[in-house]
């Protein structure tokens, strides 16, 4: 709204900091995460709200990084492993067959395609947390259960990312494809020399929703799996927070821990916010 | 998955099929066109349409998760499971009728607080003469990229009996409560410093296998805390949809108003808001898919605290830890079924709204 520039100053000033008071609100949270990461356990369970650690204590860290002599108690280090691997997997096969997929249904005249579409369009609306018996159920019956195929097959595609990639598609001129095609390139050929590129903004969206929603990925991964080796930075985390660890709160460790495993999708988010303005609620606000 | 966060979105029938509709499929296409969908049209149907039958079939029976469902200990008991959720007294149904009670005091809060404060962040941060929006919009973003359990661990951290925000409370003489351990209702406990020692006598009847007064107790404590961070997170990723309507919005049309002597107020409740009518739509349909789905934070906090559970987490609490999945999947039957219904009208709504 432009009503500030015309407002008395003194309002002006008033709005402002309230928006200042709301932006502090929205980020002490994640300050005292920092701060008490680097306290004493008992310094961080009984003065959590002061600002300086005092003594700062590396320990959670160490512990987290494997790097103190408690070493042992947590498999930070294998946590973060298996999080980057089933992650960058994931990114992989949901980048490449969502693109497929959104591509022939975006361009391909092939017989059945208002089926398969309207098939992508119901999958749509099906609730996460309602699959997670049945997900159980089929990595189980099919002999994937606790393994590392059982917690990439079933994430390898999602019907959200077929149907931005086909909008994204959908928005290239058909004129490419048909010179392409006149010089006699197949169908893939045209497909990956000539329309992929087009879509770069797309499939850049598409690569940082999927790592997020791998990276950040918990009520799955704790149904597919029952064995630490196969625990992810969440999982674990997650097992750490409702007592995993015996000995007092442990609060620096949790907070150490949280934190590594925010920061590197907080790190793609600054690094790639820029596409993700324009693009990521385009198709959900105009259809 | 987040609460909160969009899951679904408007589907509709683009222009995808206006090219060379009639003319017939020619052979390359219509091959490639298979190869290129079979992939991923393999796994969602393996790994996402299998299972609901599947889910459907287990609800039907006793199965305790540890033999194949389809093996010979496994009977079908026809609807016994739906009936002990609902209709037959006993320790499911009570359970079943708290998290129903408890998921909807999240809805009831969540949903309208976080519509609220994204409109008013993005109302703010859309201001041309704002120095450093693009910080604020981070700032305001930045806790719904973050990992729930992460955050999640955070909070447990800050609302301890003795944590930072009692703490804070304190400056201010006010005793908070134990948060995460209290399951009293903050309607009941309200009425209950008001003087209101017993609950009233017609509050006895029971209702899905507990009393109307625990009905009517409001959010636990514990809740109140999952409220809180739903809110936190989620306003950021609403504010983005305002933000890309607001900016849809012609600048002229707000200066016309503006020449016209309109207040601020005013002008948003007569210009600004009709015009953002079919994205507040979207977003309260949105919020209200997304807050009966709230699991992964209900995982933390639920040890704790029983009051906080919801059918979601309930259904994964029954089949993992109590091996009756025939009930966890019933659960999960009729949370799908809510899910699916409520989708349905957004898409109904949302798609009226978007072309009018």
């Amino acid at each position: 709204m432009s009503t500030l520039a015309y407002r008395s100053p003194r309002r002006q000033v008033l709005s402002y900091a309230l928006l200042v008071l709301f932006a502090v609100v929205f980020l002490l949270p994640f300050l005292l995460q920092v701060v008490n990461s680097l306290k004493t356990d008992g310094n961080a369970t009984s003065h959590p709200l002061s600002l300086v650690p005092h003594p700062v204590s590396t320990a959670g860290w160490q512990q987290v990084l494997g790097t103190g002599g408690a070493a042992g108690v947590t498999d930070f280090p294998r946590w973060l492993a298996n999080s980057a691997l089933v992650s960058v997997l994931i990114t992989g096969g949901r980048v490449f067959l969502d693109s497929l997929a959104g591509y022939a249904l975006a361009r391909l005249d092939f017989r059945g395609r208002r089926l398969v579409f309207a098939l992508i369009v119901a999958t749509l609306m099906v609730p996460n947390v309602a699959l997670l018996i049945p997900q159980f159920l089929v990595i189980k019956e099919l002999g994937i259960f606790n393994s590392y195929p059982g917690m990439v097959l079933p994430m390898l595609t999602d019907a959200t990312g077929i149907y931005m990639m086909r909008q994204f598609f959908l928005q290239v001129p058909v004129v490419l494809e048909e010179s392409a095609r006149i010089d006699g390139a197949g169908t893939f050929t045209t497909y990956w020399r000539v329309v992929l590129p087009m879509v770069r903004p797309g499939i850049i969206t598409l690569t940082i929703l999927s790592f997020q929603g791998a990276w950040n990925q918990y009520a799955f991964f704790l149904v597919a799996t029952v064995s630490p080796n196969y625990f992810t930075l969440t999982t674990g985390l997650a097992n750490v927070v409702n007592g995993g660890l015996s000995a007092g709160n442990q609060f620096p460790l949790k907070l150490a821990a949280a934190m590594l495993t925010t920061v590197p999708v907080a790190l793609l988010f600054f690094v790639f916010q820029r596409y993700l303005r324009a693009n990521r609620f385009d198709a959900a606000v105009k259809g | 998955m987040t609460p909160g966060r969009p899951t679904g979105e408007p589907a509709q029938d683009g222009p995808a099929h206006r090219r060379r509709r009639g003319g017939s499929a020619t052979a390359g296409q219509n091959v490639g066109g298979w190869l290129f969908v079979s992939p991923a049209l393999a796994i969602l149907l393996l790994f996402l349409v299998v299972p609901i039958g599947l889910a459907v079939y287990v609800s039907f029976t006793d199965w305790s998760g540890v033999t194949s469902p389809f093996g010979s200990t496994v009977h079908t008991v026809g609807l016994s499971n739906y009936a002990s959720l609902v209709s037959r007294p006993g320790l499911s149904q009570q359970l079943f009728g708290t998290s129903v009670r408890d998921n909807f005091y999240y809805v009831l809060f969540v949903v309208p607080l976080q519509t609220a404060l994204a409109l008013w962040l993005a109302i703010v941060v859309n201001n041309r003469f704002l120095k450093g929006r693009g910080l604020f919009r981070l700032a305001f973003y930045f806790p719904s990229v973050t990992s729930s359990v992460a955050i999640t661990t955070v909070f447990i951290f800050l609302f301890q009996g003795t944590g930072a925000v009692n703490k804070f409370l304190a400056f201010f003489g006010i005793r908070g409560p134990n948060w995460l351990y209290d399951s009293r209702g903050v309607f009941t406990t309200l009425l209950y410093n008001l003087g209101l020692h017993n609950p009233p006598a017609w509050s006895n009847h029971l209702f899905l296998g507990i009393n109307i007064w625990q009905w009517l107790a409001g959010p636990s404590f514990g809740m109140c805390v999952l409220i809180i961070l739903a809110t936190w997170t989620t306003s950021g990723t609403f504010m983005l949809l305002f933000l890309a309507a607001l900016q849809g919005i012609p600048q002229d049309v707000e200066e016309a108003s503006e020449i016209d002597g309109a207040s601020s107020w005013q002008r948003f409740r007569r210009v600004t808001l009709p015009m953002l009518r079919p994205v507040v739509v979207l977003v309260l349909t949105l919020g209200l898919i997304g807050t009966w789905q709230v699991f992964d934070q209900v995982t933390l906090v639920g040890p704790y605290n029983q009051t906080t559970y919801t059918p979601a987490y309930l259904s994964y609490y029954l089949s993992f830890q109590n091996n009756e999945f025939g009930q966890g999947a019933a659960i999960a039957f009729l949370l799908f079924t809510l899910i699916v219904i409520l989708t349905l009208l957004q898409r109904r709504f949302v798609k009226e709204d978007l072309t009018r």
